[in-house]
């Protein structure tokens, strides 16, 4: 009997009458294949001058030729130096301290060097240091080592010796008689350099010379509030360790808010200690990192944020000031309440940038007697003039009146509002001297311009704080004829001296009091003990204080609010002021919020975007596709920016990174993102502004579509701090429980995979505290550079083919809070409910808790992954690591497919030495960066987080051949150690003084996904939220 | 590049010793005991001193000659003294020699000074004339010349059996043919055709073959990239054999960093100039192939190479660093740190490198393959004695293996992740 079974391939089949079954089975491809167009073409095909014979012979010969060279080994040269300096081993790498340096980042930090090439920029731990070094410091040292690096000095755009370039300088300082020679520099905060401009001040003194700061992204208004109050033109200091509840009103102290750094004090307070963390309440309209990691945050915009200054000024000095109210005024009254009763414990910052603004936040922490507050050693490091002197300049220039300006690492043409006008000016001064690292928007339009020395390559020197000094050594010499402004100043003084005597008899003379300078080399930071008055910054920086009128200062706050819809322009943590555009370990960063790379985008609130029609789709490849939005601000609009919906982003304020859309001397792979300088009016973040849908869809390369955690709280461990204070661990941090012969077991009891003994050796853990984790990505970065991790383009990040060892996940809650998202989920009954509910639960909600989550390898001690590796290409230490040998390695995947965390990333393609991709391995130059100690992978093999095994077995190797046994600490990781807040931290556990075999004893620490079974030997601790007061 | 041009002062103090050296009233020195003053020469001298040639100090040949010989003491036992009190004499050859102050000899006697001037005016000996030693065949080696006659004798042998067996068929033959028999021609089939029906033997050869060719396609391909016995031509002819062989020099003299480095180190020419900025000329054993000539020549190439003038003792700044040729070449995914051996394990450098003291030109001992490492991982016990480090860990494995001693593979030697990553 014949089978009346019939098979069908899709839907459409059981339908006879729909006509694509009867088009398909004519057509077994369903897109014509253009072979008649290639092959019907007889004429074209006859008259190739490659006939199909001469192909095949082509071939024959190449595959010949191809196997003969394969059988004759490479001869490999080999060239020692010819006198080795002492310092240098080969093969054993050399660390100076020093301190990076550009204008807008500053940091503490050691160099790492190999055979003289500085690879790696790692944290200075030593007492006096002061900021540790962020995602971008981390990735300056890729920055060397570009190619695209200006290399000769230039005049008019032709090669130039150095020897005429000075001449012409001091020739033409002498000719000016009348009218300003102007210096633009960013932040120094150099004294010796203050000193050296004072010297060009005395050899000249017929010039009337003038020194314009110039930040493009300014803190003016904080500096100004500070010099009027202090009389000094510099930044409060605060150490929020110091301060058990934060109150921060538009301040992004997590990222860069002024000059950044204050993480690590912060994580202090954060980690929960004898039943007691910081509280932290945070005020803000852009969802930043800060925001991200506080215990209480209302999205505000602007005007609403004055008005919350106002009102907390009003009431912590009882100063009565009339003031608008807030959405978020009935929580207001608690948070000042609860400000007020923690008094000198408490703090409050302001990122707001509005003079009035910045006065009301010295006020109020005066008023609290506020022990995080320090104006006696204020912050150095922005000192930027107002927008008014940068349009006086432009004035001034496009008069004639300026007759030499001297640009130092500034780029006014690309940064300036007015670049443009900026543009035109400068066509009127008479001599013009860029020094720049790279080719930009400003250099093409100078006549004179001078290659700058790159950080690494220079000596300096800074003041960080006041009274707190550090030295830039240089780790390597000019990679091109570059030279350093400070050199050039003197060479122009008629001071032949190199700089490096000049800034060592400086440093002798007024700041190291007597102590060693070679020490101080040795330290890269020297805090001096007597008050150090330095008479050329001193001359620059300090004004007479009068007294201020702050309740004048409020009620002019008070009045300040903005009609219609706000822009709040802030800086991206992977790029910053978008000085380091063309390094492309910070381009494909992917943003610690959006997870969003190689782009900046509007950030709006899904209120706002269901207003303008804007939407966000996830496209079948799985990428996140936006549309486009134009954003007009006063005259100046951008026509195409796209558009990301942001949870959390206060309602009619519109976000927009600065620092991206350079175009100039940037490699083309780099130039995205749109221009927003445009809109930085005034050098004020907050704009009004008019933005509306315009057609198109932006493809972004976004690598987490996932934006909650669905309810499932055993992946991120949350509790408050009362439950966590008053409850036993099993009800905040429950273990999982696996059902066994229909017995509810603890999870850990049932094992698939047998035990081996980790007790002898070393047993590698890594710890991570999701309390005091912020998100910042230094570790991202720092991972990237340790284990020659490539980049792959925007393109490839798309497709979610990231290669980052380390990730950060970043999950918003769906429902107010992650707690009540689980609640959701675990009420969730019948068919119906889960539908329309897990739908819901994928939607975050509109102000959402967030919390991030550092993901790499766990090192499973039950791996799935090296189960299912049919040649045992991944296989398992006895110090607890998961290893990976690449060489084995035949690329099948399986491992990437049975691992539970998605940590595994499988080279597609040849990454180095491809055109395709032309990032730093595909560079001569570029490859200078890379670590000798770990293999640089080829295509087709899986990679992973190695948990640092170079680093690992280094330490272990320098104790055997010291003869003594490791000491605590000196395990580290690459993320461990560039970890500034201690949230990752690394150990061997079977030393059991160890602070990470304390940590494992903690009742926070769970194991990611413990119910599988696979014993990782990452832990991570349960994450406290400091929500109800306690 | 910095050009260090020669003073003129040194070219004339130069000369000056030339023509006092080849000047007619050269005259034999009075006293003294030449052999005892060679003695001391060697002992105290040469290290900076040579007879007829510059070295750090003047060339002594013709000393006793130009001055006064009381003079000459005080100078040998305290030439800084004589320079300080202003002695024009002593003030020119020190300013003539880069101002480096002679050692002070106090200890020795007028006598010794006597005995090593002696020395030091015997006339040159004179070069023997190398007499062209005529090459003389090498006396044949006993062994393969028995063996080659055995197999002419066998083979002789066999020529007349199979001629003697020629014969006798065709005496046969011609027996049979004028007695009248008729021999039956039997029509055998070739040999070939046999096989060729016999599908079993056919069979067997096939099987035999493919497992022949697959053995011995196998052994071709485990040694593409095994470098073993890779010798390859230098650019200077450096010579293990004298260095370390005939002068015994530490490995680690001139490999300093494999006591601390992942790389044992080509050592830079500064290092070889600590010796060879005295030793200009190549004293010892030669053969045909490498007289002393061709040894004095790589030593000029040294000097080429750092920059040295050996005429005026001096750098001149123009270096050109030497391209060696690599020789052992791991795959860059393989780790290998030489301090973990050297210093850590003690392991001596010949286990690995073979009898370098012995090698002319230098060369691959070991495969370098994989399983050679891991053998070696397998047998060799953890050089455990005297580290602090192992003491924990040592008292643990024993305990669980029950053994003093442990393999470094029982501490985890064979890991893929301790030398790939």
């Amino acid at each position: 009997m014949a089978s009346s079974k019939k098979y069908w391939k899709s839907v459409e089949e059981l339908d006879s009458n729909n006509p694509i079954v009867a088009q398909l089975s004519q057509n077994e491809f369903v897109e014509e294949i253009p072979t008649a167009d290639f092959l019907g073409d007889e004429k074209n095909l006859q008259n190739s001058s490659t006939n199909r014979r001469d192909f095949l012979k082509y071939v024959g010969f190449s595959t010949a030729a191809a196997t003969l060279a394969a059988c004759e080994g490479p001869i490999i040269k080999s060239v020692p130096y010819v006198i080795k300096p002492e310092e240098i081993t080969p093969g054993v790498a050399n660390y100076y301290a020093s301190t990076y340096v550009d204008g807008f980042d500053f940091a503490n930090v050691l160099v790492k060097t190999r055979e003289g090439r500085p690879i790696k920029i790692e944290n200075n731990t030593l007492p006096g240091t002061q900021i540790t070094a962020n995602a971008r410091v981390q990735a300056a040292v890729l920055s060397l080592y570009d190619s695209g690096r200006l290399k000769q000095p230039t005049k008019d755009g032709e090669a130039y010796p150095w020897e005429d370039f000075h001449l012409d300088a001091a020739i033409k300082f002498s000719e000016i008689t009348e009218g300003d020679v102007v210096f633009l520099t960013p932040t120094l905060a150099s004294p010796s350099t203050n000193q050296i401009l004072a010297d060009f001040k005395t050899a000249y003194p017929d010039l009337n010379v003038k020194h314009i700061i110039y930040d493009a992204v300014s803190e003016t208004a904080a500096t100004e509030a500070f010099q009027k109050v202090y009389g000094i033109r510099a930044l409060a200091d605060y150490d929020f360790s110091k301060a058990d509840y934060i109150v921060s009103v538009d301040a992004d102290f997590l990222g860069d808010w002024q000059g950044g750094g204050f993480a690590k004090t912060y994580a202090q307070g954060r980690v929960p200690k004898n039943g007691k963390m910081s509280r932290h309440i945070q005020f803000e309209s852009n969802l930043s990192l800060t925001g991200a990691s506080a215990d209480h945050r209302f999205p505000l915009n602007p005007s609403e944020l004055n008005q919350v200054l106002v009102k907390i000024f009003s009431q912590v000095t009882g100063t009565a000031v009339s003031s608008g109210s807030t959405t978020a005024d009935d929580k207001l009254a608690t948070v000042i309440s609860d400000l007020k009763k923690h008094g000198s414990k408490a703090v409050v910052v302001s990122g707001i940038q509005d003079v009035n603004a910045q006065l009301l936040v010295l006020a109020i922490n005066q008023a609290l007697q506020s022990e995080a507050f320090d104006n006696t050693n204020p912050r150095l490091i922005r000192q930027g003039h107002h927008a008014a002197a940068i349009d006086q300049l432009i004035k001034d220039m496009a008069s004639g009146t300026v007759k030499a300006l001297i640009l130092n690492d500034v780029n006014p043409v690309y940064s300036l509002p007015n670049g443009d006008a900026f543009a035109e000016a400068i066509k009127n001064v008479e001599y013009t001297v860029a020094f720049a690292n790279r080719p930009d928007e400003t250099t093409a339009l100078v006549q004179y311009l001078a290659p700058l020395s790159h950080n690494l390559e220079s000596w300096g020197d800074v003041e960080i704080k006041k009274g707190q000094f550090a030295l830039i050594q240089p780790t390597i010499d000019p990679l091109f004829d570059s030279t350093t402004f400070q050199q050039a100043l003197m060479n122009w003084s008629g001071n032949e001296t190199p700089y490096y005597d000049y800034l060592k008899k400086y440093w002798e003379e007024n700041i190291l009091n007597g102590t060693s300078w070679n020490q101080a080399l040795h330290d890269g930071v020297f805090v001096s003990g007597s008050v150090v008055e330095l008479s050329a910054a001193v001359e620059e920086n300090t004004v007479e204080t009068t007294v201020t009128d702050f309740s004048a200062a409020a009620s002019a706050l008070a009045k300040k609010s903005y009609n219609g819809d706000t822009l709040k322009l802030y800086t991206k943590t992977a790029l910053g002021d978008g000085r380091q555009a063309n390094n492309p370990w910070l381009q494909e960063m992917p943003d610690p919020i959006t997870r969003a790379a190689w782009d900046n985008y509007l950030t709006v609130s899904k209120a706002d975007a269901d207003r303008l029609g804007f939407t966000n789709e996830h496209v079948a490849n799985g990428g996140l596709n936006g549309s486009y939005a134009k954003v007009t601000v006063g005259d100046s609009t951008l026509e195409k920016v796209p558009v990301i919906i942001q949870p959390g982003q206060a309602k009619g304020v519109f976000g927009l990174a600065l620092g991206y859309g350079r175009q100039a001397g940037l490699k083309s792979e780099m130039q995205v993102g749109v221009n927003t300088y445009k809109l930085y009016k005034n050098f004020d973040t907050v704009q009004a502004v008019t933005v509306e849908k315009v057609s198109g869809t932006h493809e972004f390369a976004c690598l987490q579509l996932q934006n909650t955690l669905m309810g499932r709280g055993s992946i991120i461990k949350e509790t408050t701090l009362d439950i966590f204070n008053s409850e036993d661990k099993d009800v905040w941090n429950e273990k999982p429980h696996v059902s066994l012969n229909h017995q509810e077991v603890p999870a850990t009891s049932v094992d698939l995979w047998t035990s081996f003994d980790r007790s002898i050796g070393h047993h590698f853990n890594l710890s991570i505290d999701l309390n005091a984790c912020t998100g910042c990505g230094a570790c991202v970065i720092a991972c990237q550079a340790e284990n020659n991790v490539p980049v792959v383009g925007k393109v490839e990040i798309r497709k979610s083919r990231d290669m980052h060892w380390l990730r950060i996940d970043r999950y918003y809650s769906s429902e107010e809070t992650f707690a009540a998202d689980t609640e959701k989920k675990e009420n969730i009954s019948g068919v119906s409910q889960s539908v329309s509910q897990f739908g819901e639960l994928e939607i975050a909600s509109e102000n959402p808790q967030v919390a991030f989550q550092p993901i790499m390898c766990q090192h499973c001690n039950h791996a799935p992954c090296e189960t299912v590796c049919p040649v045992a290409a991944t296989s398992h230490g006895q110090q607890g690591q998961n290893q990976m040998a690449y060489n084995r390695c035949v690329g099948t995947r399986y491992c990437a497919n049975n691992c539970p965390y998605k940590v595994r990333r499988f080279n597609w393609f040849l990454y180095n030495n491809n055109d395709e991709f032309d990032y730093n391995m595909n560079d001569d130059l570029g490859k200078m960066v890379l670590n000798p100690d770990v293999v640089v992978r080829s295509r087709g093999v899986m990679e992973k987080c190695s948990m640092c095994i170079q680093k690992t077995q280094k330490t272990i190797l320098d104790a055997k051949r010291d003869g003594r046994v490791v000491k605590d600490g000196e395990f580290q990781t690459a993320c461990s150690s560039a970890c500034a807040t201690g949230a990752i931290a690394f150990g061997d556990v079977n030393d059991e003084t160890s602070q990470i075999a304390t940590l494992k004893q903690s009742d926070r620490v769970y194991h990611l996904l413990e119910e599988v079974g696979t014993k990782p030997n990452v832990f991570y601790h349960v994450k406290v939220r400091n929500t109800v007061e306690s | 590049m910095k050009k260090v041009l020669p003073r003129p002062t040194i070219f004339t103090a130069f000369f000056a010793t030339l023509v006092l050296f080849m000047s007619p009233d050269f005259l034999q020195a009075q006293e003294g005991d030449p052999a005892a003053g060679k003695a001391l020469f060697n002992a105290q001298c040469a290290a900076c001193h040579r007879l007829d040639q510059r070295l750090v100090g003047p060339p002594l040949r013709g000393v006793s000659e130009k001055y006064d010989r009381s003079w000459i003491y005080n100078w040998v036992r305290n030439s800084a003294g004589l320079i300080a009190s202003g002695d024009a004499q002593a003030i020119a050859i020190y300013e003539e020699y880069n101002k480096v102050p002679m050692t002070a000899f106090p200890l020795l006697s007028d006598a010794d000074i006597d005995n090593i001037l002696a020395y030091i005016d015997a006339p040159p000996a004179q070069p023997k004339a190398v007499e062209a030693t005529p090459v003389v065949a090498p006396p044949a080696e006993s062994g393969g010349n028995v063996n080659q006659i055995v197999i002419a004798a066998l083979v002789l042998v066999l020529l007349v059996l199979v001629v003697m067996l020629i014969l006798v068929r065709n005496i046969l033959t011609r027996i049979a043919a004028a007695n009248g028999i008729e021999v039956p021609v039997t029509q055998s089939k070739p040999i070939w055709k046999a096989f060729a029906e016999n599908q079993f033997l056919i069979l067997v050869t096939v099987i035999f073959s493919l497992l022949g060719s697959a053995y011995f396609a196998y052994g071709y391909f485990m040694q593409v990239g095994v470098d073993q016995g890779y010798q390859p031509v230098q650019p200077i002819h450096y010579s293990h054999k004298i260095h370390a062989g005939a002068n015994q020099i530490d490995c680690k003299y001139c490999h300093s960093s494999a006591r601390t480095s992942k790389h044992s180190g080509i050592p830079s020419l500064n290092v070889c100039m600590n010796c060879h900025k005295n030793i200009q000329e190549y004293n010892g054993e030669t053969t045909p192939e490498y007289s002393k000539a061709f040894y004095d020549g790589e030593i000029q190439k040294l000097y080429k190479a750092v920059g040295w003038d050996p005429d005026l003792q001096q750098y001149t700044g123009e270096t050109q660093p030497v391209e060696w040729v690599r020789i052992h070449n791991l795959p860059d995914f393989a780790y290998f740190n030489h301090s973990q051996h050297v210093t850590v394990g003690g392991v001596a450098c010949e286990t690995c490198h073979g009898p370098v003291q012995e090698m002319e030109i230098m060369y691959q001992y070991s495969p370098l393959t994989m399983g050679w490492c891991i053998n070696c991982h397998r047998t060799t016990n953890v050089n455990v004695k005297d580290n602090e480090y192992y003491n924990k860990i040592h008292d643990a494995l024993s305990q669980k293996y029950g053994v003093e001693e442990f393999t470094v593979s029982q501490m985890g030697g064979l890991e893929c992740g301790k030398c790939h990553y």
